[in-house]
């Protein structure tokens, strides 16, 4: 089955500069309870956003109307604990394209990748300049060229390379999907049962 | 690479193999448990792609394999291997009155999907009522499922717990649980290899769950990430297989893809006559397998970390990720000390907590003591608090669940009358599920309250909606219990045995 296509994103972005933003955060447990892939994005870093009243906490950056965007600017460890993959759904639904951080977590960074989102790892020193020119400039840009793996900061032109899996890169930019892939190689995994 | 080393080295003179080695920086070594586990499972193995790796068991609950199911429906594919797939309901479920139906409407409807996919796919249901029932990652290990050499994943990051055998196990996401319902296979990239000895005596009350939540303080939440680590050293060879497993579970916790140790004779004579261990000529077979797994005298780790168990405290956590923690007669640490980067998140996070700098927390009062969730929900957790508390009361204001990890815990627990000494203790035993760990079900720490807890995570909300957890063993939530404040247990294990 195809997934989405994904190539190059250009957007303001949202910054949220702290660091080990687990998974229980982005989506808490209690909305774990679904059973289809829709709608997490209403409860994305729900007791952030929220108070226990319901009412939206206006500190919290996505409830502050000058930040806006497909991308998500996070500090480093982004994703860790909870396998739950609802928290790439969450971001996803909410809108999100595409998460900047220093470092991710693994199971996170897997997660993403399957969904569509991508997860841009950069160094702390860009992470830090792309902070900066957010507070300096709400409307700041961020390109994001997955073909060419560069992250740029539009008004500064300060750019960054950054990694990706060639095979999950191939898979993001044509819509492939893991299991299509393995299920090409389906005599191999019977040659292997077979041989066990 | 690794898989042609044999002709390689059978190719090259010994000076041609040292000018090679120079050359490319490969060396002629010898495997870790680690890579012997994972070479023996690789379907396929393409340069640029992450390996085709072999899934020996699927374990599956209620929380993330609906949407699984689902697209396997979209596909029109069956569940490829329905015999090496294990389905329990242990997140959603409550932990009194288990035999009435599901109070929560979205509860119930989540474990009734489970329970019409297992019969749709033909997937095997420990649900409900069952009597292996229970959370996954102590169902697994106790019906002899999970053994060395194996590997194993779950839609849960926890499964790092199973690498105890000797396994490589580690937690997935949804898109992944259907890629193994569907292929019994899962892409993925071989990670870097983490060595973590521990050597040494361990203080009278200190244990695995200390020693966990030490190595954690010192990696750091993130330390572990993009490694398998192999737990090593006398330590960790001395402690039991409940032991092993609580080291194992936490592994995700400083960022780790999984943890392992290997099989020894602990572990055979824990498996050994489990309801699906191997029997007859194929334990045999299985036991002279699990011998060969151990990492070489000479193999490589990309990182090797050591500790002393004699410098281990009982340990408790301050903050809001299970890197922050400290033996218990420290201090918090300063903020104006931590790394500048970090500050102001250190500083919101002793907010949530409700802590300050260089604050003592012995003595600290505290509100709710859970005992349980698959970091220390085993018998052997349980007899350890039941021999604390005997003779003892949990204090007025604190309280206590004491949550068995399956219902053969449970049964064990109620046949050996840990569940009386409980009860005169003030501790009921409730019945199996995930519970208090991560509050889905109605077990949940009100908002503000103070939660001494043996599970595996202090995030902020964690157990309930501005909730403030204590991570810490069971013997130190024990003695918060009856105290009612943070506690140095040495001082009451000291105390007991003066008295005789």
């Amino acid at each position: 089955m195809a997934t989405k296509i994904f190539k190059h994103i250009q957007s303001t972005a949202v910054p949220l500069p702290i660091e080990n933003i687990d998974t229980d955060q982005i989506i808490p447990a209690r909305f774990l309870k679904a059973t289809t892939r829709d709608g997490f994005g209403n409860n994305l870093f729900r007791d952030w956003r929220f108070d226990e009243n319901d009412n939206p906490k206006q500190e919290f950056v996505l409830n502050n109307p000058t930040y806006a965007g497909k991308v998500l600017v996070a500090g480093k460890n982004f994703g860790c604990g909870s396998s739950r993959e609802h928290a790439a759904w969450a971001l996803s639904d909410y809108g999100f394209d595409a998460v900047v951080s220093s470092f991710f977590a693994d199971i996170f960074k897997g997660n993403a990748l399957n969904n569509g989102l991508l997860p841009v790892q950069v160094s702390d020193d860009f992470l830090a300049k792309i902070f900066d020119e957010l507070y300096s400039d709400k409307d700041a840009q961020l390109e994001i060229d997955l073909e060419q793996q560069v992250i740029r900061i539009s008004n500064t032109g300060d750019e960054e390379a950054f990694e990706i899996n060639p095979y999950k890169k191939a898979c993001l930019t044509n819509g492939y999907d893991d299991i299509d892939y393995i299920l090409s190689n389906k005599a191999l995994v019977e040659e292997f049962e077979a041989k066990r | 690479m690794r898989a042609q080393r044999g002709n390689l080295v059978e190719s090259y003179k010994s000076d041609e193999i040292a000018s090679f080695l120079a050359m490319t920086n490969f060396s002629i070594m010898g495997n870790t448990l680690f890579d012997k586990i994972w070479d023996a499972h690789v379907v396929s193995s393409k340069e640029g792609f992450p390996d085709i790796l072999y899934i020996d068991t699927h374990f599956i609950h209620e929380v993330t394999s609906p949407q699984a199911f689902d697209g396997l429906r979209k596909r029109g594919l069956p569940v490829l291997r329905p015999k090496q797939t294990v389905a329990t309901a242990d997140h959603n479920v409550p932990t009194w009155d288990q035999h009435l139906p599901i109070k929560e409407e979205l509860s119930r409807y989540q474990v009734d999907m489970l329970t019409k996919n297992c019969a749709e796919f033909g997937v095997e249901l420990y649900g409900l009522g069952h009597p292996y029932q229970g959370i996954v990652h102590v169902i697994g290990p106790e019906l002899g499922i999970t053994r060395p050499g194996g590997t194993y994943v779950c839609g849960d990051s926890h499964t790092s717990t199973h690498g105890a055998f000797g396994a490589i196990a580690f937690g997935i996401g949804t898109s992944q649980v259907e890629q193994v319902m569907a292929t019994q296979c899962l892409l993925q990239s071989r990670p870097k290899r983490m060595k973590i000895e521990v050597n040494g005596k361990l203080q009278n009350g200190v244990g695995a769950k200390d020693i966990i939540l030490y190595i954690i303080s010192k990696t750091t939440a993130a330390g572990g990430t993009g490694y398998a680590v192999e737990y090593a050293g006398d330590t960790i060879r001395s402690l039991s297989m409940e032991g092993r497993m609580t080291i194992c579970n936490m592994s995700i916790e400083m960022g780790a893809r999984c943890g392992l140790i290997a099989p020894d004779n602990t572990t055979i004579e824990y498996v050994k006559g489990r309801e699906f261990a191997p029997k007859g000529e194929d334990w045999d077979k299985a036991v002279a397998y699990w011998k060969t797994l151990y990492s070489d005298d000479d193999a490589q780790f990309d990182s090797v970390l050591s500790f002393n168990a004699e410098d281990i405290e009982p340990m408790i956590t301050y903050g809001t990720n299970p890197g922050m923690g400290i033996g218990v007669t420290q201090h918090v640490p300063v903020t104006a000390d931590v790394d500048p980067t970090e500050q102001k998140s250190y500083a919101n996070s002793l907010a949530y907590m409700g802590l300050h700098d260089d604050e003592s927390l012995i003595g600290k009062p505290i509100d709710y003591v859970f005992i349980g969730s698959c970091t220390n929900s085993r018998i052997e957790d349980l007899r350890e608090v039941a021999t604390f508390v005997k003779g003892r009361h949990k204090a007025d204001h604190v309280t206590v669940w004491v949550v068995p990890g399956s219902k053969q815990v449970q049964e064990q627990a109620i046949a050996e009358g840990l569940d009386k000494v409980f009860e005169a203790a003030g501790f009921p035993l409730r019945e199996p599920g995930c519970s208090a760990c991560l509050g889905m079900n109605e077990d949940k720490i009100p908002a503000g309250k103070y939660c001494v807890s043996t599970s595996n995570r202090n995030f902020e909300g964690r157990q309930g909606p501005n909730s403030r957890t204590i991570l810490a063993s069971p013997l130190t939530a024990a003695a918060a219990a009856v105290t009612g404040r943070i506690t140095d247990i040495r001082e009451l294990l000291a105390e007991r045995e003066l008295v005789g």
